[in-house]
Formats: C-alpha cells, sequence, structure tokens
C-alpha cells in the first residue's frame, strides 16, 4: 500500500496546527490511485500478504486472527464461508483488502480493550474484596484520571477514523472502471444486464434436488455474474419490487436494491479465475434466503468466448431488458 | 417516615377489591408490578420464539417451519415483542413507577391516572401485535417494517395493519408515560433533592422519558404515513406515485437509534445503583455519570442513518454518521471507567445484583466495541445486516438491557414483594444465564464476519457449526429462564420475610428507608434529604 506524500503549505505560511489538519485531510482524501489490475501480475484470488506485511499492527492482527487465516490460505478458486470460520473471507481486489486491513487493525483495538477491561474487573474484585478490603475509601474524584479517560479514547477513535474515511471514500470512486453492469433485485432471483454488450439475463439458484456433485446447497446459481478477471466494474444497483441487499462479502460489496433509485458502486475484480459466492442481505419475503449471488471471475479469452455465448442467448436488443421485467414482475 | 408503623398498617388507605386495586389502580407501586408481571409473560413469549428459532436453525435445511415467511413472521414478532413488551415496560414502566418517586421522595407520579392508562394501552397493543403474527399468515417484515414489503404489495392482509396498530398503542403508552416522568422528576422531588443530588436511577429515567418523548412521535408519524399508503391510497413511501421507501427509513432510524439508548439508560441507571451499594461506596464522578447519559442520549438523535450505510447514502452523509457515531463511545467509555472507579478502593460483596451488574458492565463493553467497529462505513459495507450485527446488538441489548433487568430484579425484589428469594437458586441462574448466553451470541461474531446474512431460515452448511454451538448456548439459557421461574415461585412460597433494608450501609437511596414491601402510601410526611 502506497501512502501518499502529504502537500503542505510551507510552515512559514500555516500555523502547525493546520498543517496537522491539511496533512490529515490529504491523507484521507487523496487516496493512493486504483491499481490496474492488467498489469500488477497478481495471480491468486487475493493478495493477504502484501497488504498486510506493510504496517507492523497488521502482523499482530494476523497473528490474532491467524486461525482464519490458515484455513483460508488453502482455498484460491472459490470465495465462499468455510466450516468454523472465525474470520472474514480472504479479501479479494483492492477495495475488501482495505477493508480487511481495517477490521484487522478494529480487531486487535477491541480485543485489547476488552480485555483490558477485564483485567481491570477482575482485579478490582480480587483486591478489593470485602474480605480483604473492609474499610471502603470516600473516594469520588480524580480529574486527572477523568481526563484521561476521556482524552484517550477520542486519540483511538482519530486513529480508527483515518484509515477508515479512507476506505469510505475509496469505495466512493466508481469514474474509474472499466466497464458497467446493471443489478436487479427481484423477488427472488437476481438479474443481471450488461448495457455495452447488450444482453440482460435472470440468476436463480439451483434447487437442493438439482445440485451436482461438489455443488453447495444455497449457493449455486444456474446463471451466474459472469466478468472478467482483473477489472474494474461499476454496478448499477436497481430494485425492482421490495428491498434486496447485493452482498458479496470477499469483493467487500454490498447495495440495497431499491425500487425506484439506481445506487451506484463498484468492485475490483482482482486477477485469477475465481468464483465469489454472496446471499440477498436484506429481508425480502419467503424466499429471502434462497436468492445468492455468485460473480465468476473468468480469464479475457473465457470472458469473450462467454460473451459470444450469451449475445445469442441473452441479447436484450436496444431495449434493456431490466426495464421490460420492471412493469412486468411487480404484481 | 412511615416505615416504623409500616407493618401495623401495611396497605393503609388500598382499595379492597380485585377490579378497584388493580384494574382501576392510581398507585405507582401497583402499576409498576402490574407492568413487571406483564414484562415477565411477554418475555416468556419472546423468548420462547427465540428458542424455536435457534432450534430450527441449529442444523442445516428446513426443520419445523413452515416455509421462509413463517420464519420471517417469527423473526418480527421476537424482534417488537422483545422491545416494545418485555424492556421497555421492564426498565421503565417496572422499576421506572416504582422506584423514581420513592427515590426522589414523591408520593406518587405526577398524573396517575394518567399512568394507570399507560399500563392499560400495553395489554391491548400486544393483543393486537400477536394478532399481527397470525392474521392472514402474519407480517413477516422484520422489527424494523421496511416498505415496499410491509406495503399493501409486499404484505396483503390485515397483519401488518395489526402491527402497526399495535405499535401505535404502545407508542401511546411510552409518550404518556414520559410526560408522566418528565412532569414528576422536574415538580416532585421532596425538599433538598436537587436535581444534582438526584439518585442516578432517576437521572436514568429522565433522559429516557426525554427520548421517549422525541422519538417514539416520529416513529409514530413514518407507522400512520405507512397505514394510510397501505389503506388510503396516498404513496409516501411508494416510488412510482412519487413517494420514497428512504424516507421511512430515515424515519423510522430517527425513532430506532435513540430507541436503543431507550431501553440501555435505564439498565445503566440501575448498575450505576447496586456498583455504589455493593462497593459501599459512593457513585465514583456523579456528575460525569450525569451528563454522559445526557450526552449520550444527545447524541443518539444525530446518528440514526449508521443503520443505512448500504441503502445508497451520500459518501459525505456517510463520513459524517461514521465520525458522529465514534463519539459515541466516548460517553460510554466515560460510564465503563467510572463503574470500575467506583468499586476500585471499595469493600465488594458479591449479593446476586452485583453479580449481574458486574456482568453487565464486561458484557456491555464487548458489545460496544464491536459497535465501534459496525460505525465504519467502509466496513459496514460486509458486516451490515450480517450475524456480526446481530451479535453487537445482542451484546448490548440481550446481555446489556436485559442483564438490567435481571440486576434491578434481585436488587429490589425484596423491597417489592417483602420476601426474600434463595440466594443458591439466584446465583445458579446467573452463572447458567452467564454462560447460555454467552454460548449463543458469541459465536455470531464469527458467522457474521464469515458473511451470514440474518433473517435466513437456513443457510449455506458451512454455517452449520457455530450455529449448533449458538442452538446449545439458547438451550442453556432456556435453562435459566426456568431456575428463574423456580426461583420467584419458591421466594412466594416460603415467604421469608425481608428486612426494610437487607443490603447494609451502601444502599443509601430512600427506597432503603421504608419498609419491605412499602407501604401503599409511601411516605405519610415527605422524608428530607
Amino acid at each position: 500500500m502506497r501512502l501518499p506524500v502529504a502537500r503542505i503549505a510551507p510552515a512559514s505560511d500555516v500555523s502547525t496546527m493546520a498543517i496537522c489538519l491539511k496533512s490529515v485531510y490529504v491523507y484521507v482524501m487523496n487516496t493512493p490511485e486504483i491499481p490496474n489490475n492488467r498489469n500488477d501480475g497478481r495471480i491468486g484470488g487475493y493478495t493477504m500478504r502484501k497488504s498486510i506485511s506493510m504496517k507492523p499492527f497488521h502482523k499482530l492482527a494476523l497473528y490474532g486472527a491467524g486461525i482464519s487465516g490458515a484455513l483460508m490460505s488453502g482455498v484460491a478458486q472459490a470465495s465462499a464461508p468455510e466450516p468454523w470460520q472465525i474470520g472474514m473471507q480472504p479479501a479479494a481486489g483492492s477495495i475488501a483488502e482495505k477493508a480487511n486491513d481495517l477490521h484487522n487493525l478494529l480487531l486487535v483495538i477491541i480485543t485489547a480493550i476488552s480485555l483490558f477491561v477485564l483485567a481491570l474487573l477482575i482485579y478490582t474484585c480480587f483486591r478489593f474484596r470485602e474480605s480483604r478490603n473492609a474499610v471502603p475509601s470516600k473516594t469520588t474524584h480524580n480529574p486527572l484520571i477523568e481526563v484521561l479517560w476521556t482524552v484517550i479514547p477520542v486519540i483511538i477513535l482519530v486513529v480508527i477514523a483515518v484509515p477508515s474515511f479512507r476506505l469510505l471514500y475509496y469505495q466512493d470512486r466508481t469514474d474509474e472502471t472499466d466497464m458497467v453492469i446493471k443489478v436487479t433485485g427481484a423477488q427472488w432471483y437476481w438479474n443481471y444486464e450488461y448495457p455495452d454488450e447488450q444482453i440482460a439475463f435472470d440468476s436463480y439458484m439451483i434447487e437442493e434436488e438439482d445440485l451436482t456433485e461438489g455443488q453447495m446447497r444455497l449457493l449455486e446459481v444456474d446463471n451466474p455474474l459472469v466478468v472478467p478477471e482483473g477489472t474494474r466494474i461499476k454496478l448499477l444497483i436497481q430494485g425492482n419490487d421490495v428491498m434486496h441487499s447485493f452482498f458479496v462479502p470477499a469483493l467487500a460489496v454490498q447495495k440495497y436494491t431499491v425500487v425506484g433509485r439506481t445506487n451506484e458502486t463498484w468492485i475490483d475484480v482482482p486477477m485469477g479465475e475465481a468464483t465469489y459466492y454472496g446471499q440477498c442481505n436484506q429481508i425480502c419475503g419467503t424466499n429471502h434466503s434462497y436468492m445468492p449471488i455468485v460473480v465468476k471471475a473468468v480469464s479475457a479469452d473465457a470472458y469473450k468466448a462467454w460473451l459470444d455465448e450469451a449475445k445469442q442467448e441473452f441479447a436484450t436488443g436496444p431495449v434493456p431488458a431490466a426495464s421490460v421485467e420492471l412493469a412486468s414482475v411487480q404484481q | 417516615m412511615a416505615s416504623t408503623t409500616a407493618d401495623t398498617h401495611d396497605h393503609h388507605g388500598a382499595p379492597k377489591g380485585f377490579v378497584r386495586r388493580w384494574l382501576y389502580s392510581t398507585n405507582h407501586k401497583d402499576i409498576g408490578t402490574m407492568y413487571l408481571i406483564f414484562a415477565i409473560l411477554a418475555a416468556l413469549i419472546g423468548g420462547g420464539i427465540s428458542v424455536f428459532m435457534r432450534m430450527e436453525l441449529m442444523n442445516p435445511g428446513v426443520q419445523y417451519m413452515e416455509s421462509g415467511h413463517v420464519w420471517n413472521v417469527f423473526t418480527t414478532a421476537h424482534g417488537l415483542i422483545m422491545v416494545f413488551f418485555v424492556v421497555m415496560p421492564g426498565l421503565i414502566g417496572g422499576f421506572g413507577n416504582w422506584f423514581v418517586p420513592i427515590m426522589i421522595g414523591a408520593p406518587d407520579m405526577a398524573f396517575p391516572r394518567m399512568n394507570n392508562i399507560s399500563f392499560w394501552l400495553l395489554p391491548p397493543a400486544f393483543i393486537l401485535l400477536l394478532m399481527s403474527a397470525v392474521a392472514d399468515g402474519g407480517a413477516g417484515v422484520g422489527w424494523t417494517i421496511y416498505p415496499p414489503l410491509s406495503g399493501s404489495e409486499g404484505t396483503p392482509g390485515m397483519s401488518m395493519d395489526f402491527a402497526i396498530l399495535s405499535l401505535h398503542l404502545a407508542g401511546v403508552s411510552s409518550i404518556l408515560g414520559a410526560a408522566n416522568f418528565i412532569t414528576t422528576i422536574f415538580n416532585m422531588r421532596t425538599p433538598g433533592m436537587s436535581l444534582h443530588r438526584m439518585p442516578l436511577f432517576a437521572w436514568a429515567m429522565l433522559v429516557t422519558a426525554f427520548l421517549l418523548l422525541l422519538a417514539v412521535p416520529v416513529l409514530a408519524g413514518a407507522i400512520t404515513m405507512l397505514l394510510t399508503d397501505r389503506n388510503f391510497g396516498t404513496a409516501f413511501f411508494i416510488p412510482a406515485e412519487g413517494g420514497d421507501p428512504i424516507l421511512f427509513l430515515h424515519l423510522f432510524w430517527f425513532f430506532g437509534h435513540p430507541e436503543v439508548y431507550i431501553m440501555i439508560l435505564p439498565a445503566f441507571g440501575i448498575v450505576s445503583h447496586i456498583i455504589s451499594t455493593f462497593s459501599r461506596k459512593p457513585v465514583f464522578g456523579y456528575l460525569g455519570m450525569v451528563y454522559a447519559m445526557v450526552g449520550i442520549g444527545f447524541v443518539g438523535f444525530i446518528v440514526w442513518a449508521h443503520h443505512m450505510y448500504t441503502v445508497g447514502l451520500n459518501v459525505d452523509t456517510q463520513a459524517y454518521f461514521t465520525a458522529a457515531t465514534m463519539v459515541i463511545a466516548v460517553p460510554t467509555g466515560i460510564k465503563i471507567f467510572s463503574w470500575i472507579a467506583t468499586m476500585w478502593g471499595g469493600s465488594i460483596r458479591f449479593e446476586v445484583p452485583m453479580l449481574w451488574a458486574v456482568g453487565f458492565i464486561f458484557l456491555f463493553t464487548v458489545g460496544g466495541v464491536t459497535g465501534v467497529v459496525l460505525s465504519n462505513a467502509g466496513l459496514d459495507q460486509v458486516l451490515h445486516n450480517t450475524y456480526y450485527v446481530i451479535a453487537h446488538f445482542h451484546y448490548v441489548l440481550s446481555l446489556g438491557a436485559v442483564f438490567g433487568l435481571f440486576a434491578g430484579f434481585y436488587y429490589w425484589f425484596s423491597k417489592m414483594t417483602g420476601y426474600e428469594y434463595n440466594k443458591l437458586l439466584a446465583q445458579l441462574h446467573f452463572w447458567i444465564t452467564f454462560i447460555g448466553v454467552n454460548l449463543t451470541f458469541f459465536p455470531m461474531h464469527f458467522l457474521g464476519l464469515a458473511g451470514m446474512p440474518r433473517r435466513y431460515i437456513d443457510y449455506p452448511d458451512a454455517f452449520a457449526g457455530w450455529n449448533m454451538v449458538a442452538s446449545i448456548g439458547s438451550y442453556i439459557s432456556a435453562v435459566g429462564v426456568l431456575i428463574f421461574l423456580i426461583l420467584v415461585a419458591e421466594a412466594f412460597i416460603s415467604r421469608r420475610r425481608a428486612a426494610m433494608n437487607p443490603w447494609g450501609e451502601g444502599a443509601t437511596t430512600l427506597e432503603w428507608k421504608v419498609a419491605s414491601p412499602p407501604p401503599y402510601h409511601t411516605f405519610d410526611e415527605l422524608p428530607k434529604v
């Protein structure tokens, strides 16, 4: 992760405070360029090592979440939950890397705080129990410690806020994407439209009795969202009936589908052929549990071949299919 | 004071006959008792539902329920019952009614008849809510009742209308109760009881009452708009006719976020009293504690959209709500550390209420720090609506507010009933509950991080392990509830008379200076403080 060099006005011009504020602002807002996945030679579905090795506390965090890391590292081709998993799914792409980094940092901080409070409680209960401390003190004030336990949490929160805002504003950079896909949530399936290719299709869950060997229950679909590997994709997310939520944990993407609105977000699909699994994440009626999301990243050649086939099967012509469905599905 | 002769005219002036004593009741203690009984009965239903849900989730696949809709009906009922018919009536209506007037040295609430209607609106509200779960297949929309799912197309039939009307009645009850508390606390404190000398539980109730008064009308407005959308052709939340479902989310959470503080602030107050009593020390940093609660109450009104990070809010809006939400950690931290500082240097006795209070401090801390994680809008894209959120809010509510309820119950049981409970059973209840709820809710963090969405009747097989653990935890908690019921029954059967002040010199508030139970009219003349 490259850190931007803060561009600060000469010290003679502004006060130290202003320099501080400005450098924080620049640090937060001026996030690094979105990496061009096609050229950086990554081969795995994710690059945990790379991002984590940069900062010491991230090493610690990895240590803390070590079991999950170890569990995850063997799975390169499918990003789906694992039995007894205790951490996040391995990050796929730059957004998810930043999200997982932030979580790893937070996990260290909150674990430390919880253990600190627990230790204090246990010590206090032990040291000041009635049998050992029969006469209670009358102290009810201590300005120094009261100031400390106000100021120190504020400092911790500022430390958290900086990477948090960087992640948030990074997720908002939908301008620098390579292609657009329109996602429509409906009761109870997804519709994916590729406006530039004039194709659109529905994606339904595969029922349990139709699963083939090795397929996962409740996660597989008939027509996955096929995307070329190493691509930044802008998602336009729309509603059709009730609210749904397009949620793929490994790509760190989630947006509600709201009828009458188009929400915009983006995903950074890393290099490497991989399948990312997600599920609808906003209560949407009786089959809420049965509308999974499958994002399948394939090589550029395979994508081209798929596209040729899809243009035969899923052609929309000049009118996008999703908007036709908007009228027909709503009952 | 009345206490000295209490035994001889215990119920001096109490109306004879069941109907006059209870149905027509204008006595804050009788109304408080009814609130508590009501909350316990509702908790048995709402908690029973949750155990049934854990049974369903114990193994992958659908075991007991007919469809995902039935599951959704149960989640909806569980959430609404626990919020509106267990925690709020228990903490505010029950302990608030019982102890706010006594603590501030008032003879009763300011508006006793309004107090009566506040309570008696709740049973019909509860009946309407139960009807919403059974009529026309039930309302399966989640306790957040988002349109369009809760609209006339998403949930046709009467069920949703029953739920809305139920919330109307419960809301009116809360608003009337809040007005009553505010008036009582501002006008009826005994001479010498200035606001800055008022016990922390009374302060907690004052802040809570203001939150209720300002937040619940917004909910009432939102659900009224939903009702007219459903039935009278308006289109507040229907995009095709110019409305916007996101407007409902804003209105709901403008109520919904203060609501979570409404549920936890009274527990803060109770815990403060218990920690102080059993450490035999006055509360550390009293003013800091008071203004931390006021601060939490104020900031609680300007953070609502942190429940909506994934609906498509503008990025700067999300940044604001992230920052504002994090701020809440500061006054909350002040409270946690002040409780520990109260214990520090004290002479601590581990009576049963103290166990619950110390458990509360730690578990609320755990729930609080995961709240800091969730406050980050960027990270919330991965955690929103997952079981991480379920774990978070059950740690602050199920292990926070409910621990507060039990702490208060064991602290004041002998005061309210005049009987002593069996301490061994009570300790057993605590430890079993402590183990059970942690086993239930801690693994949910793992499920959420791995991406398990909430409100799912069935989950991918990879989630099976931790779900099994969580279900076993809920059965253990259910055993705890049985022990609790046995304990209450045993106490009433054995009738061990309780002393005026069983807790010793640490218990300094006014309720320990009157008999157990207090006479029907607590103070024949105003106490001096």
